[in-house]
């Protein structure tokens, strides 16, 4: 065995390549014994790629791996086992109608007597703070308690790795806190963790080293007690951009979308609860709020679109009316278009036509309803002049939606919106998963629609794009949203701190 | 390896309206070997099962009296499907509805008058609508599954038409069978020929095809129908209520499935027996999907199932074939379209490297 490797785990030059798409693109990460380490990056930046390489799922393109400096091929996640590489799945494979031993018996690669199995699960439990009792049947236990079914699997195997796939995103702030606990106490004793996130705070508070991986690229490998949350934002969502040519402040003109101090709910235990929300958007100018995902993104749109329904009318007024209780169409008859972030099955219908697609959210402010009865001319017609006017490459409107390429089926969301001559728009995401060419495109349309004296608001994780469209910029961190600064006088460092939810005020930054 | 499936990029669009000829040529197929395990020869038993039962006049208006109930059920739960509400209780609609029906067709007993069949087909209506309507207040109040309700009623309605035709409705000169009386004639629908049974509750049925062929393919509320059953997100996007949509389609096919049951009763049947139906409820799930979910084609998966009862009757009288014929060739029927329904969406791969990978 070479021990003069001070890594446990080393790869150098991983590539994966899918059709259509580089998820990750010559990669390099080291972890030492006894080390947390945090892959770190945005949705889609190759994270999950990368953890499936190391564990047998996917088989590199280019590259290599080596094990304590010797060079190993990982064909099944059995071998990544056998290596010392366990791994705790962000879904859980796990059967409801069996109990918490009879789970972890069929996970193993040999066979096991029950009885010494169970014992070895008590005292594990005990030993690592992870309280559960091996009787217990799956469907009676809660997400966390299932995960720690997942986190006991894998220290049966005694592994030199584990490694965890955003293991927080389903559990509730105590729970994160319990497993800290026990991460920090595995890695005291010797146990490499590679952790998996795109939370700052969880990166911060738990790990030692980290590798920001940016459109599958690396873009650093960083001690975390260097950085800041914000510096580490910046590395993740991409900093190459430094002076951002403004665009000109339009005329401002009368408040078109007001939000005061605008509560809600979460909807379920993994849903973010917006806490006061102040907002305010005019007419002529585009807002830009950033964020991370999963701090309240969806739940502000829903909140402002009408999806979710305030408990007061007067915590959204749109053009001067009380509209916190309005639904989407009511919202959308007196002059506020959205766009969501998830095309299929959210902006669109996969399985109808785009034609039927172009009905969804026109009807009422369209008047496609003729004697009770669909117009389906007009519908056609309206189709045929979003996929004109706004270059989608289809066929025909006959086409169904979930055959459209992402750019081309946003473009069409988009100018579905827009013909529709809103006063205020409000789009997540607007060019996620679309080519460059489409989302300049849309960025055009985007600006073009306020100098028409439309409100825009902008709801995105590219931060480049936030800069370069957006008069004003803020974010969302854990539900609530930070103040707003003009484009013009904030720098990515800056942002990245309200991402981040820290205060700019408090003396950090003097602006507005 | 273990074999696994694969999902299709594009599944055929000529394939999903072609399944239900394909399920049914591999239905011929098992039915035939089934018949040589019986030691019954195919072609007889083909012919005596398909060909016999529709070789007179007298068979046609009997396919026309099977086919109604399933028609109206048919058409009524596809609706539900389209929207993603699994309503299987259609059964215990229609008893519900037949029972109410023949409550007051019993209460106008021996008195005339026009008035007495409309009320007869609103109490029918009523009675399948309430029935349904159960089912929507749990599922939209308490998130209760609909299918696990709406089966569990079906048995509650049979038992309690059960209930009502030993005691309350229980024909008083009937030397105590659980029967009622039989209807009088002005509480039977009408026939549509001479010497057959085949009565008005088979146009009654067109009428509800048109009907839900313009609701699902020309109106709101037929778009809102197919939004929410494929993509519930975007039908909220749209503004539309997910539980108005459950109880409108609940409350139609209950309506429906109880106007099948009245017409059961006031047609071919002609009083409350404890046993009303023999299945039409279930049976038309198989039509909804043989029929592709569109009314049109749940017209002749329509004829198609009753010949299957008409079939298994004869085969029945003719070969000594056991009446659990006719059960076997709708189960074989609804598995072979289930099964060409997977493999036009999936494909089998024994290469499990490559479901990885993609």
């Amino acid at each position: 065995m070479n021990t003069s490797s001070p890594y446990l785990l080393e790869l150098k030059g991983m590539s994966k390549a899918f059709p259509g798409v580089l998820a990750t693109d010559n990669v390099d990460l080291q972890i030492k014994p006894g080390e947390v380490h945090a892959l770190l990056g945005e949705n889609g930046a190759g994270k999950s790629t990368l953890v499936k390489m190391i564990y047998g799922i996917l088989k590199p393109d280019a590259g290599s791996i080596l094990f304590n400096g010797i060079p190993v091929e990982v064909n099944t996640p059995a071998h990544a086992r056998e290596l010392g590489v366990a791994m705790v799945f962000q879904h859980f494979s796990l059967f409801d109608s069996l109990s918490v031993v009879d789970n972890i018996s069929l996970g193993m690669d040999h066979d096991n007597d029950m009885h010494e199995l169970a014992q070895q699960i008590t005292e594990l439990s005990h030993r690592y703070g992870l309280p559960l009792d091996p009787q217990r049947h799956v469907y009676t236990l809660s997400v966390g308690e299932r995960q720690r079914i997942e986190i006991i699997r894998c220290l049966l195997q005694k592994p030199k790795l584990l490694v965890m796939d955003e293991p927080t995103s389903v559990l509730t702030p105590q729970e994160v806190e319990k497993l800290f606990i026990t991460l920090k106490r595995l890695s005291e004793e010797g146990m490499a963790i590679l952790y998996i996130s795109h939370k700052l705070n969880e990166i911060k508070a738990l790990c030692s080293g980290a590798t920001i991986l940016r459109l599958g690229r690396k873009v650093d490998s960083v001690k975390v007690e260097d950085e800041s949350a914000q510096s580490l934002a910046a590395m993740m969502m991409g900093k190459e951009l430094k002076n951002i040519a403004h665009p000109k402040q339009a005329e401002l003109g009368e408040v078109r979308l007001l939000v005061n101090g605008l509560d809600l709910p979460a909807k379920d235990k993994t849903g973010i609860a917006l806490q006061g929300i102040n907002l305010e958007v005019r007419s002529g100018e585009v807002v830009g709020i950033s964020g991370v995902a999963g701090n309240g993104q969806d739940e502000l749109l829903a909140a402002l679109n009408g999806e979710q329904r305030s408990a007061q009318a007067s915590s959204i007024e749109i053009e001067g009316q009380a509209a916190g209780r309005m639904g989407p169409n009511e919202r959308r008859l007196i002059g506020l278009a959205s766009v969501p972030e998830k095309r299929l099955g959210h902006g669109a219908v996969p399985d109808m036509n785009l034609a039927e697609n172009s009905f969804l959210t026109a009807f009422k402010r369209l008047g496609l309803i003729k004697n009770s009865l669909i117009d389906s001319i007009k519908t056609s017609l309206f189709a045929d002049k979003i996929i004109q006017q706004f270059s989608v490459k289809t066929p025909s409107s006959d086409v169904p939606a979930v055959s459209l390429s992402g750019g081309n089926l946003q473009k069409f969301i988009i100018g579905r919106e827009l013909l529709q001559d809103p006063d205020m728009l409000i789009v997540a995401q607007p060019t996620w998963g679309v080519d460059a060419g489409a989302a300049q495109t849309i960025r055009l349309e985007l600006r073009e629609l306020a100098a028409k004296g439309a409100a825009v608001l902008v709801i995105s994780q590219d931060l480049d794009e936030l800069l370069e469209i957006s008069d004003r910029i803020g974010a969302i961190c854990g539900g609530k949203l930070s103040r707003f600064y003009p484009t013009s006088d904030i720098t990515i460092e800056q942002v990245g701190m309200l991402m981040a939810g820290v205060c700019i005020e408090e003396g950090v930054l003097n602006v507005a | 390896m273990l074999p696994s499936m694969i999902k299709r990029q594009t599944p055929s669009r000529a394939m999903v309206y072609l399944s239900p000829l394909l399920a049914l040529a591999l239905t011929l197929v098992a039915g035939i070997l089934l018949f040589l395990i019986m030691g019954v020869s195919p072609a007889a038993a083909l012919h005596a099962f398909f060909i016999e039962p529709v070789s007179t006049f007298y068979g046609l208006t009997e396919l026309g009296v099977k086919a109604s109930p399933l028609i109206l059920i048919g058409v009524a739960l596809s609706l539900g499907f389209r929207a993603g509400v699994w309503n299987i209780g259609a059964e215990g609609q229609l008893i519900m509805g037949g029972l109410c029906g023949g409550a007051v067709a019993l209460f106008f007993y021996e008195k005339t008058g026009f008035y007495i069949i409309p009320l007869i087909l609103i109490a029918g209506v009523s009675g399948g609508m309430m029935w349904a309507s159960i089912v929507a207040f749990l599922r939209t109040h308490f998130n209760a599954n609909e299918i696990l309700t709406s089966l569990m009623l079906s048995y509650v309605a049979g038992l309690f038409l059960n209930l009502m035709v030993h005691g309350p409705l229980k024909d008083p000169e009937g030397y105590n069978f659980p029967e009622s009386r039989l209807f009088s004639e002005s509480a039977l629908l009408p026939t549509m020929f001479e010497g057959s049974r085949l009565h008005i509750g088979f146009l009654i049925a067109l009428i509800v095809v048109v009907v839900g062929w313009v609701l699902i393919s020309r109106t709101l509320l037929g778009y809102q129908i197919k939004v929410m059953g494929d993509a519930p997100a975007a039908g909220e996007h749209a503004g539309f209520s997910r539980s108005k949509i459950i109880w409108i389609t609940l409350i139609l096919s209950g309506g429906i499935a109880g106007l099948a049951g009245v017409i059961e009763v006031s047609g071919p049947i002609g009083q409350l027996l404890p046993t009303i139906s023999p299945g039409y409820g279930f049976t038309a799930i198989i039509v909804a999907y043989v029929g592709r979910l569109h009314p049109v084609g749940v017209l002749f998966a329509a004829l198609l199932l009753a010949l299957t009862y008409l079939g298994g009757e004869e085969a029945q009288i003719s070969l000594n074939l056991p009446v659990a014929v006719t059960g076997v060739f709708q189960g074989l029927l609804l598995f072979f379209l289930l099964a060409s329904d997977v493999l036009i969406h999936y494909r089998v791969s024994f290469n499990n490297k490559q479901m990885v990978a993609s």
